[in-house]
């Protein structure tokens, strides 16, 4: 075979099998580690998995936050004002976290539909609202922002 | 006043910009070289409107202007000074000028430093660059106007910049990200240039080498300074997040990162030509697309300052124009610059093949990831978001690959090598790594296989860079080291690669061996961490220029030894009522201790969270050191040019970044 085809064939062999292998990894990485997102109305109705991550969001229920005494587990309640989820996490909230503003929570559901949350993202400042919050909401009042973590 | 004069200057910047675009062009179609002469002059012009209108922008932000609409809606009068001047680019239309002043600095740069190129060249590329110009200035002027007035409902105080901004990282982090993400449209402007010129060779390669490795290298710095911020003033903790808006900036760097090493080969051999300027024509559209991402406000971000169809419109047109044209144009002239020159499949261009191919699919795959959320958005198919695990399951296994390859590539030898010669050279001392590599890992922390495995492939890169200075030092000169011969392109390369290795030993270490314990304390309250004792000592206000901050002190002790006094605080800002973290952070060489305050629980007490970060600083430093060895190779003595060296040999610049002709 002629050296440059020859040289050419290498290359073309090393590169369907490096593309091959990185699509590969790429199918088994998403399969595992997309969340996808759900307003309570239709966690309430069982439309969201058990057995794999969420995302929830919804504005805090007002007079829903409460905290134990000796640890940092809390639990408050997430609305899209038709239903509400209760939501159970153990660890540091984002500054912004408060009663009657948008959160988003991520983690499994159990089998009482209470969501136990690995991470809550909130809002970064006064005026912004997570745009899935905003939609979820929509006509309900809100405007599009952006999100931090805690 | 002011405003409307800045406004002036945008609007004249953008006529001469669209002046540079059309008269130097059409003067190399023509054959006009009084036409093709006014390239240079056009480009100064644009910048010292441009610079004009940041300039003046900037007095409107000092003076407390709170009739420009930016300026009421990103500053406070109670607001530091140097926290003024660096809010303008806080925001997205003052950021935009930013991006557009630094493109400006850019053509100038390249008008001044390549007066040993061909004038029908520099004309094609400043012409190329100035449509670039007058895309921005564009978007600039009709969609985020940032001298726009709040008249006659002029407030009496500004709703101050967000807080998370007020910080030194944020002042210098934009502009240098710009300069790598704006820096990219020079190879760019080269590359487009030499395919409506159908001339592709090695000095082609040589004349847009330095642009790109300083574009790079300054991407580099922004990318690592970003991370830092991100770390320290997020508290948080965390480093890398694969945030849409990281990835934003990472993936231009990953499609640079082969675009530089594709220019070598391109250069020394005169090979992969096609394929260089395809990379060229991928790495700038990145970098659009990212701003598409950062300034449309798809994207939920820190960074996603404004959501407005119309910009987003605008930035996703003029990307189409952009990429669709230039990749048009390729497809119309790359084959008659194609190369033809042979390799055997042992050698460097061989090794550097596979870099590319690496951080091709690298850059494929974490735009896959980012794009993924946004697609299915907008084909209705759901709301999903992508998470780290996936970035990380997919991304480092490919760095893992890479780095067995990276060993050999400084001391490969173009045209054809063998592996007998690798081994020969190579194996007793990676054999000796291989045996260190678990000994120190176990030494340092507990056994971690992937620590171990870390520095392993660390050590081997290091070994390889080792080899090849120590080889560049000493042969065919027994006794006596040859210190010339490690020129500045080896030690820029060098420099990079190793601190590449110090990137991949950070980021494992520390995604490893960090500990993190969220707990209730209150004053008198300790806790135990890494080895070291965290007693909550007191909890007091302070008050700040323009916040109010709980503080907590910390005593750090090791052993009943005093290592710090660590003062967390919780701030809250008065003009905007926001509430911020600031962390503390005892930082070392070895190890990072971190303190958050979270919320108040109770009287006394805090939701407190304490890391110990084992080896993080690796990660800045490494970083560093990759931005700056790219820097260095421009200082490389083929890049000066022959016919201007003598006139600016004075300036560190001319020496730099003067092409050989």
């Amino acid at each position: 075979m002629h050296p440059l085809r020859k040289q050419r064939l290498y290359w073309v062999s090393l590169i369907v099998v490096l593309s091959s292998a990185a699509i590969g990894l790429v199918v088994f990485a998403l399969r595992d580690n997309i969340n996808l997102f759900y307003p309570p109305s239709e966690v309430v109705a069982g439309k969201a998995p058990s057995d794999r991550n969420i995302r929830l969001g919804g504005m805090v229920v007002e007079g829903s936050i409460a905290r134990s005494a000796t640890s940092l587990a809390t639990e408050f309640a997430v609305t899209d004002y038709e239903a509400s989820v209760l939501v159970r996490y153990t660890g540091i909230l984002p500054d912004l976290f408060a009663e009657g503003q948008g959160v988003v929570a991520e983690g499994r559901l159990d089998e009482s539909g209470v969501l136990l949350a690995t991470q809550v993202l909130a809002k970064h400042d006064e005026n912004y609202m997570p745009p899935e919050v905003a939609a979820a909401l929509e006509g309900k009042g809100g405007a599009p922002g952006a999100l931090v973590r805690p | 006043m002011i405003p409307e004069l800045g406004h002036l200057s945008l609007i004249i910047a953008f006529v001469l910009a669209v002046g540079l675009t059309v008269v130097p062009f059409w003067g190399t179609v023509r054959g006009s070289a009084a036409a093709m002469n006014l390239a240079p002059s056009l480009s100064i012009g644009i910048l010292v409107f441009t610079a004009t209108a940041f300039g003046l922008l900037a007095v409107s932000f000092l003076q407390d202007d709170f009739s420009v609409a930016v300026v009421a809606a990103n500053s406070n009068s109670l607001l530091p000074p140097i926290f003024k001047f660096s809010a303008l680019w806080g925001n997205h239309e003052g950021s935009l000028l930013l991006w557009v002043l630094i493109l400006s600095s850019w053509m100038t740069a390249v008008a001044f430093l390549s007066r040993g190129l061909p004038l029908v060249m520099i004309a094609r590329v400043l012409s190329v660059m100035g449509l670039i110009a007058v895309g921005f200035l564009a978007f600039s002027l009709l969609t985020s106007n940032p001298f726009e007035r709040l008249l006659p409902n002029t407030p009496l105080d500004g709703s101050d910049l967000n807080p998370l901004l007020q910080d030194p990282g944020l002042i210098i982090h934009p502009p240098l990200l710009y300069m790598g993400y704006v820096g990219l449209s020079v190879p760019f402007a080269f590359a487009i240039a030499a395919l409506i010129g159908g001339r592709l060779d090695a000095s082609w390669a040589r004349w847009s080498r330095p642009w790109t490795n300083v574009a790079w290298g300054f991407l580099t710095l922004g990318i690592m300074l970003g991370s830092w911020w991100a770390y320290y003033e997020l508290g948080w903790g965390g480093w890398w997040f694969w945030d849409p808006v990281e990835n934003a900036s990472f993936m231009p760097w990953l499609m640079g990162t082969a675009l530089v090493h594709s220019l070598a080969v391109t250069e020394k051999r005169g090979v992969f030509r096609s394929w260089t300027v395809l990379l060229a024509i991928f790495a700038f559209s990145l970098s659009l697309l990212g701003t598409f991402l950062v300034r449309s406000g798809v994207l939920t971000s820190v960074h996603a300052f404004a959501a407005d169809p119309e910009r987003g419109l605008f930035i996703l047109v003029f990307l189409a124009l952009v990429v669709g044209g230039s990749l048009l144009l390729y497809a119309l002239r790359a084959p008659a610059v194609a190369s033809r020159v042979a390799y055997e499949v042992v050698s460097r261009e061989s090794l550097l093949m596979v870099n590319n191919l690496i951080f091709t699919v690298a850059a494929t795959i974490v735009l896959l990831g980012t794009l993924f959320p946004l697609v299915m958005d907008a084909l209705s198919l759901g709301k999903y978001s992508v998470g780290p695990p996936y970035f990380n399951a997919v991304f480092v296994p490919l760095m893992a690959l890479l780095m067995p390859f990276m060993t050999f590539g400084p001391l490969a030898r173009w045209r054809q090598d063998s592996p007998r010669r690798w081994l020969h050279e190579l194996l007793v001392p990676a054999v000796a790594v291989a045996v260190l590599a678990p000994l120190l890992s176990v030494l340092l922390f507990d056994f971690n296989l992937w620590v171990a495995l870390a520095f392993l492939l660390s050590g081997w890169v290091t070994l390889g860079v080792l080899k090849e200075a120590w080889h560049r030092l000493t042969v065919g000169a027994p006794g006596s080291l040859q210190w010339r011969r490690l020129s500045p392109s080896f030690l820029g390369m060098a420099l990079a690669h190793m601190g590449f290795a110090a990137v991949v030993l950070g980021a494992v270490v520390v995604s490893q061996h960090s500990e993190e314990q969220d707990l209730r304390m209150a004053p008198g309250d300790s806790a135990e961490l890494g080895g070291y004792r965290f007693e909550m000592t007191r909890i007091s206000q302070q008050p700040g220029p323009n916040y109010v901050a709980d503080q907590a002190a910390f005593l750090v002790t090791r052993g009943g030894e005093r290592i710090a006094t660590l003062t967390p605080e919780k701030r809250r800002y008065l003009a905007s009522n926001q509430v911020m973290t600031e962390a503390a952070i005892d930082a070392g060489l070895l190890r990072d201790l971190y303190i958050a305050l979270g919320e108040p629980i109770g009287e006394q007490a805090w939701a407190v969270r304490l890391q110990f970060k084992p080896m993080v600083r690796w990660l800045w430093i490494g970083a560093f050191f990759i931005g700056i060895g790219a820097l260095v190779t421009v200082l490389d003595r083929r890049y000066r040019s022959q016919t201007v060296s003598g006139e600016v040999a004075g300036s560190v610049k001319g020496q730099g970044l003067g092409f050989a002709s």
